[in-house]
């Protein structure tokens, strides 16, 4: 059983006091303890806790670690710390909306999109950069803007979530 | 997980980051088994179970127990709607958690098998599950019976709530469930029809989405424990190698670096606060490996053993025999024959393998994704030293498993690693690099078929040669002992009903067959794959019928369903897809077809693919895939699995292919080892036609089905057969 007293829990992790960054993450500007090159995968999730941004692969290939930064999607694994300025809006998952009901999230919700569920942080964080920049995507444009690895293989149910959410959105806007 | 929310007291645990100055802090919920916390809590306050499988809350809410893994095939819902079914109670209540191992161990096995593989986890369980369902049920009414001082058959129960008609008088489950956990249980029960089904058989929603688009959903790469340490781990790339020498120095002071490890006689760990602060550090630690036998290992060589398998007498095991295939091929009037092959594949989940282990030198409790609790139990202790009493699994649920998490290399490692630091807490997690250089293969095959028509285009005979890799020779020793050294499942899809309890039976009825497996075993690990073998089966089958089929002049269609006659289900399915697509008709300008058919873990399967090759640019455009799975509990879900798993063969199809040179494998990560991505996904159309009589897998059936059925349209399109994996060294490009 675990025995370790359950309120007021230490740090996960002892953070070194020498390395200092700030950090604008999902609106609260938030105090980085980690050296300048640490990836901010690795800042956002062993720092902040906030584990929605998956780590995949490390090289930028799979998109599990998707976050939006100044709202474009970027691979949060291939990105250090020292090269975001604390001005600079991160978005992660987590702060996608308060409560489920970003458009992508009710519409993957409808659909019953995620499977396994690991890529989908990273999914859901692309296709919302898509959405920002187009609208109404059509098939050719979620082809090039999703550029995601699912292992369970629900792209079917990605895209029809993503032209789903496109409808979601206007009906709010309407 | 939906259930930790139901008693926010014992059951939700807040971490909070240590950020919460700066303003910012993230709830976690912490998966802990019920009964754990329950024991930390004091017995006393937790709600009483009705049996093994029923916990009801006194606000009604419903926890269904679940002894199998949820890795994204949606049984964790499945079988809740089965335990529901008979339970007679409000969906809209029902959450789930995990059975303990730990107390599976002690409760003498009451949760049955906690396997989640080989497509069984509904199949092989829904008659005990419905039980455990109906005998709570009953016991539920029973206490509301004695309440009110009438006889049981006077009262029925309907979504949670308890009638006595003849009164008038209604309760729930929740204001009687304390005493119905007094009950003794009834001897038995009777099973619903399900034709009477109101939530099993539906297509409802499944229980795990919400955190799961939120980021909530805690996987165990995400988790985090109080006073926890991170590892990051390096395993001899040669197989077969060990540690000779590393200088742990060199590193020590390296920002967070806590201990460096050796792990068994092949591995090397570093401890560090977090996992990068590991990983950094242990990219920089000089090691120096005795590579050991194999380490002039390569794809290569293993092509020899595995060609000299399609002609040697060697360590040759037959699978089928019916009449005699030599002789018939020999007097054919005709005589065709290919050999196929097919590499060795990685699973690569999208999560990397990771286990979290706290030991102390009286217990030892583990926290990871496994497919079979019972057995990560028994690696744990056995890891621990310890005996599995004093040892717990808590399971979270899988970013994938396909197979890979069946094996438990992982959580040895991150015991062996803990056991160096005694009462904390240690995150193991693997690299993306790791998981691809360290996996359980795939198994590699080569197949030889040659066939025998006579002058009328008919089939005389079919001899089957198969050469590989056996996954049971390596990973289950037992069942090849029990063959008198053969591996049964490397014929799976090649047997008679007999075999293999008829899960993976031959569809056609050949005049004669002969179907044998040299088993040739490369020092590379091999391991349960979805579908296991049946994948490059049912290429090597499916294609070379196809191949007889344009041999004899005859149409592939009409070639199968003359051989088909006496399976009427096969030829349901293979008719199905052939009408949907109108395959008497010509395919639109510019399309081809290709049909495959193929029976795996006791599902009967089929699908057609349409393909264009324009200029040598492949395009798979559509797959329309049936599938008779018996019973469906879940058709939407099943629809998932099958759009999904289609997506998991063509991947392998396109791009599978683990090599190695100098003992080692040559990939390491997505950028060597790609895979299908979105606009590769060709529309994919269900057929699902359960018939009802009987209990089929569906998470591994149809992962086989479409690769065959594509390389069967490619040959429509451009009269070139392509007998080896993947395409992408075909010349063809992928589109």
């Amino acid at each position: 059983m675990l025995t370790t007293p359950i309120a007021g829990f230490p740090p996960a992790t002892i953070l070194r006091e020498n390395h200092m960054a700030k950090l604008k993450v999902n609106g609260a500007i938030v105090d980085i303890k980690a050296e300048g090159d640490t990836p901010l995968l690795w800042a956002l999730r062993e720092q902040l806790g906030l584990t929605g941004s998956k780590y995949g692969c490390g090289i930028g290939q799979c998109g599990a670690c998707t976050v939006l930064i100044k709202g474009e999607p970027v691979p949060s694994c291939m990105v250090t710390v020292d090269s975001v300025d604390a001005n600079d809006d991160i978005v992660t998952i987590e702060g996608l909306s308060k409560d489920g009901s970003h458009p992508l999230q009710q519409a993957f919700t409808e659909l019953d999109t995620p499977q396994c569920g690991y890529c989908i942080p990273g999914m859901i964080m692309s296709a919302a950069a898509l959405l920002d920049s187009n609208p109404n995507p059509d098939d050719a444009a979620i082809d090039a803007g999703i550029t995601n690895i699912c292992r369970c293989g629900t792209y079917a149910r990605v895209r029809k979530g993503i032209k789903r959410a496109a409808e979601i959105r206007q009906q709010e806007k309407a | 997980m939906k259930n930790e929310r139901i008693n926010v007291s014992r059951r939700e645990f807040l971490i909070h980051t240590g950020l919460a100055g700066a303003g910012f802090a993230l709830g976690m919920k912490l998966p802990l088994g019920s009964t754990a916390i329950a024991a930390e809590a004091g017995a006393e306050t937790a709600t009483p179970e009705i049996n093994a499988w029923v916990v009801i809350a006194p606000d009604d809410t419903v926890t269904i127990r679940i002894a199998r893994s949820e890795m994204g095939q949606g049984t964790l819902t499945g079988l809740a709607q089965l335990v529901a079914e008979e339970l007679e109670c409000d969906w809209s209540k029902v959450t789930t958690e995990y059975a303990s191992p730990a107390q599976n161990l002690a409760r003498d096995k009451v949760w049955g098998s906690f396997q989640t593989g080989g497509s069984r986890g509904i199949r092989t369980s829904h008659d005990y599950v419905r039980k455990g369902g109906a005998i709570a049920r009953e016991m539920l009414i029973q206490a509301a019976a004695n309440d009110w001082g009438v006889p049981t058959d006077e009262c029925s129960a309907q979504k949670s709530v308890i009638s006595h008609a003849p009164s008038g008088r209604t309760t729930t489950y929740g204001k009687v469930a304390t005493a119905a956990a007094k009950l003794e249980p009834p001897f038995d029960v009777i099973l619903k029809d399900p034709e009477d089904w109101t939530i099993a058989g539906k297509p409802l929603a499944r229980l795990d989405t919400r955190d799961k688009v939120t980021g909530e959903q805690v996987y165990g790469a995400d988790l985090a424990l109080p006073g926890m340490l991170n590892a990051a781990i390096r395993t001899c790339p040669v197989f077969g190698g060990t540690v000779e020498s590393f200088d742990a120095k060199a590193i020590s002071k390296r920002p967070g670096v806590r201990k460096v490890v050796q792990v068994g006689d092949n591995a090397i760990a570093v401890v560090a606060d977090t996992w990068w602060h590991a990983k950094s550090a242990l990219d920089a630690l000089p090691v120096k490996w005795n590579e050991g036998p194999n380490a002039k290992l390569s794809s290569a060589e293993i092509t020899k053993m595995l060609d000299d398998g399609l002609v040697s007498n060697d360590d040759v095991f037959t699978g089928n025999e019916a009449g005699d295939a030599a002789k018939a091929i020999k007097g054919a009037a005709k005589t065709i024959e290919a050999t196929y092959s097919y590499p060795y594949q990685a699973h690569a989940c999208m999560e990397p393998m990771n286990a979290t282990a706290r030991w102390t030198r009286e217990r030892c409790e583990v926290w990871c994704p496994t497919q079979n609790g019972e057995t990560a139990l028994q690696d744990t202790a056995k890891a621990a030293g310890l005996p599995a009493e004093q040892c717990e699994v808590h399971k979270l649920h899988l970013g994938g498993g396909f197979g890979r998490r069946a094996i438990h290399d992982y959580i040895t490692q991150a015991v062996t690693i803990a056991k160096e630091l005694p009462g904390t807490p240690v995150k193991l997690l693997w690299t993306r690099e790791e998981d691809i250089q360290h996996d359980h293969y795939h198994p590699v095959t080569k197949c030889k078929l040659t066939g025998g028509l006579d002058d009328k285009g008919n089939l005389a005979g079919l001899h089957v040669r198969l050469s590989g890799h056996s996954i049971a020779a390596v990973r289950w020793p037992g069942m090849v002992q029990a063959f008198n050294g053969a591996d049964p499942l490397a014929f799976q899809g090649f047997v008679e009903d007999d075999m293999l309890g008829g899960d993976h039976s031959i569809g056609y009825s050949f005049p004669s067959l002969k179907v044998e497996h040299a088993m040739r075993n490369p020092a590379v690990p091999p391991g349960p794959w979805r579908a296991v073998n049946a994948h490059q089966n049912a290429i090597y089958m499916e294609c070379f019928i196809d191949e007889l089929a344009h041999a004899a002049g005859r149409d592939p269609l009409e070639f199968r369903q003359v051989l088909m006659k006496k399976h009427p289900k096969n030829l349901a399915v293979l008719n199905a897809v052939a009408d949907r697509v109108g395959w008497s008709k010509p395919a639109p300008a510019g399309i081809h077809r290709g049909l495959a058919v193929f029976k795996s873990f006791a599902s009967y399967t089929a699908a057609c693919a349409e393909v264009s090759v324009d200029d040598g640019r492949l395009k798979i455009q559509r797959i329309v895939a049936a599938t008779d799975p018996g019973h469906a509990v879940n058709p939407q879900q099943i629809e998932a699995q099958i759009e999904g798993s289609i997506v998991y063969g063509l991947s392998a199809l396109l791009y599978g292919e683990i090599t190695v040179r100098n003992g080692r494998v040559e990939q390491g990560n997505f950028d060597t080892y790609p895979m299908l991505l979105i606009p590769e996904m060709p529309k994919v159309e269900v057929i699902l036609m359960p018939s009802g009589d009987f209990w089929g897998g569906v998470g591994e059936p149809t992962t086989v089905i479409a690769a065959p059925a594509v390389l069967n349209a490619i040959y429509a399109a451009t009269g070139k057969r392509i007998r080896e994996v993947p395409l992408k060294n075909s010349g063809l490009k992928i589109t």
